[in-house]
């Protein structure tokens, strides 16, 4: 099979922050188009650090981050909803049209479909203080989904959230990655989500930060949910966590 | 109901019964007015005299309400613009710092030689007093905004117009609330303090004059008459800025969102 080509290729990245703690050395990845990347590994590995480049927030002190052609639109999904405490359901989705220079009547529409697409629907008025953890964490991804972003990069979105509504939520963003065409980068410290999740799996190793290993995740597709109580699912779940042991030993 | 039972009637029963001791205590003793009035005294002062004290209260009512809008507009632009650059915020904050610390009554005779109206200068004297707790808590807003939304609106290429109109100044809201509660109060004491020191006479005297001028007199239940007129306009003024505040924060702020038991 051959690969397509990279959207967004990080070549020899080190960072090192101003206080002297030193982020990643040396770190090479490539994402592709349509691909589910999970970065996996243990805390202070550089996992948020890669996505904060990948997203232009900040410069690598060496190195390159390179685009097939030109920047894409991006999405950015906090581990914290990160929303607007004194905006509507609605406002808060409206944000990134509204830099745009959107207009409200022009926008409401998408606003609306958004808002259906993560089961939003109904609750434009409500305010993120009303919302249940799992509610707030779907306004973030309307929010990114909202703008049609080309690649999402979402920073352990779902690490607060118990299990019931994280499994919910892990479908409904599997259906939406596969409506939508997105690329997705996805940071997590969780074995089991991210081979729910990902195509492929980057497992981080710590101090500095860098690449230690990759897993490529077959599944037969669609995923459903079935797949979570699969020997198949099981069987990479273990490789994956050896791998993981194996980079935090390194 | 129950917001009158809990917030409304114990602090009025206080009253009653700090009133009614107060009342006995004159009377048994046997105090005379001119040392210490009972309130049923002072109230018949009141409503003899309340067609000096109204006219007088108008006065001082204006130059606060004048130096608290003087305080709550110029301060608000004061911390836009220290939250413009650090640099502007260092080097202009230590004298907002002085205006604040300086004591009034000493600066009040200089402002009012300096400042030929007499109502400018109760003015001026007012805001000074005032406008610092508003400055300092917007400024401190202005600085509070989440970092990950800033982040995000720098991500989806916002100007800085923007990031201020759409993220600085809502986040900053409860903060400058915080302060304006504050300076309320503050402006009451500005003008009062400086209509003391100018002790002017006239038509546009303040109730501090009617103080004043009731202590020359011996006149000590117009003098608490007056004195109450002052302490009951800034608890409504306290009253009137707490419900703004609630009204405005009611639907999203921590603060003014009731607790579920």
């Amino acid at each position: 099979m051959r690969e397509a080509p990279a959207l967004v290729a990080l070549r020899g990245v080190d960072k090192v922050y101003s206080n002297g703690v030193e982020a990643l050395r040396g770190l090479d990845l490539a994402i592709r188009e349509g691909e589910f990347v999970s970065l996996l590994g243990p805390s202070g590995c550089g996992k948020s650090t890669v996505l904060r480049l990948i997203a232009g927030l900040g410069d690598p002190t060496r190195g390159a981050i390179e685009w097939a052609d030109q920047r894409r639109d991006i999405g950015f999904v906090f581990q914290d909803a990160t929303l607007m405490p004194w905006a509507t359901v609605l406002n808060n989705i409206y944000l990134p049209l509204r830099v745009r220079g959107m207009a409200r009547a022009e926008a409401a529409p998408r606003i609306e479909r958004a808002m259906e697409q993560v089961g939003l629907a109904g609750f434009g008025t409500a305010y993120p203080r009303e919302l249940s953890g799992g509610m707030r964490m779907r306004v973030s991804i309307a929010r990114a989904l909202v703008a049609e972003p080309e690649i999402l990069l979402m920073d352990e979105p779902f690490a607060a959230l118990d299990e019931i509504t994280r499994f919910r939520l892990n479908d409904d963003l599997l259906k939406l990655w596969a409506d939508q065409h997105w690329t997705v980068v996805f940071v997590t410290h969780s074995v089991f989500e991210s081979v729910y999740l990902s195509t492929r799996i980057l497992v981080m190793s710590a101090r500095p930060g860098r690449v230690s290993s990759e897993v490529p995740i077959q599944v037969p597709s669609p995923r459903e949910p079935s797949f979570r109580t699969s020997h198949d699912y099981a069987e990479q779940c273990r490789t994956v966590s050896a791998r993981l042991a194996e980079a935090m030993r390194s | 109901m129950k917001y009158f039972l809990t917030r409304v009637l114990p602090p009025t029963l206080i009253l009653l019964i700090g009133l009614t001791a107060w009342e006995i205590f004159v009377r048994v003793r046997e105090l005379p007015v001119y040392i210490l009035p009972g309130p049923v005294a002072i109230v018949q002062a009141l409503l003899r005299d309340w067609a000096t004290l109204y006219p007088s209260l108008v006065v001082t009512v204006l130059i606060t309400l004048g130096a608290l809008t003087a305080a709550t507009v110029l301060g608000v632009l004061i911390a836009v613009l220290f939250a413009q650059s650090k640099w502007i915020e260092l080097s202009f904050f230590p004298y907002a710092v002085i205006l604040q610390v300086t004591p009034i009554v000493a600066i009040a005779p200089l402002i009012i030689i300096w400042v030929k109206d007499t109502a400018t200068a109760l003015l001026i004297c007012a805001w000074i007093v005032s406008f610092f707790p508003i400055v300092s808590n917007t400024t401190l807003g202005l600085n509070s905004t989440d970092h990950n939304l800033l982040n995000l609106l720098q991500l989806y290429g916002a100007s800085r117009r923007q990031v201020f109109w759409y993220l600085r100044l809502p986040s900053a809201l409860p903060f400058f609330l915080g302060g304006l509660r504050i300076s309320g109060g503050l402006a009451l004491i500005g003008a009062v303090v400086a209509e003391f020191v100018a002790g002017s006479g006239g038509i546009q005297s303040g109730l501090a004059y009617r103080i004043l001028e009731a202590g020359y007199q011996l006149n000590i239940p117009r003098m608490f008459a007056a004195l109450f007129m002052i302490t009951g306009t800034g608890i409504l003024i306290f009253i009137l800025l707490t419900l703004v505040t609630h009204f405005a924060l009611r639907r999203w702020h921590e603060s003014a969102v009731r607790r579920e038991g």
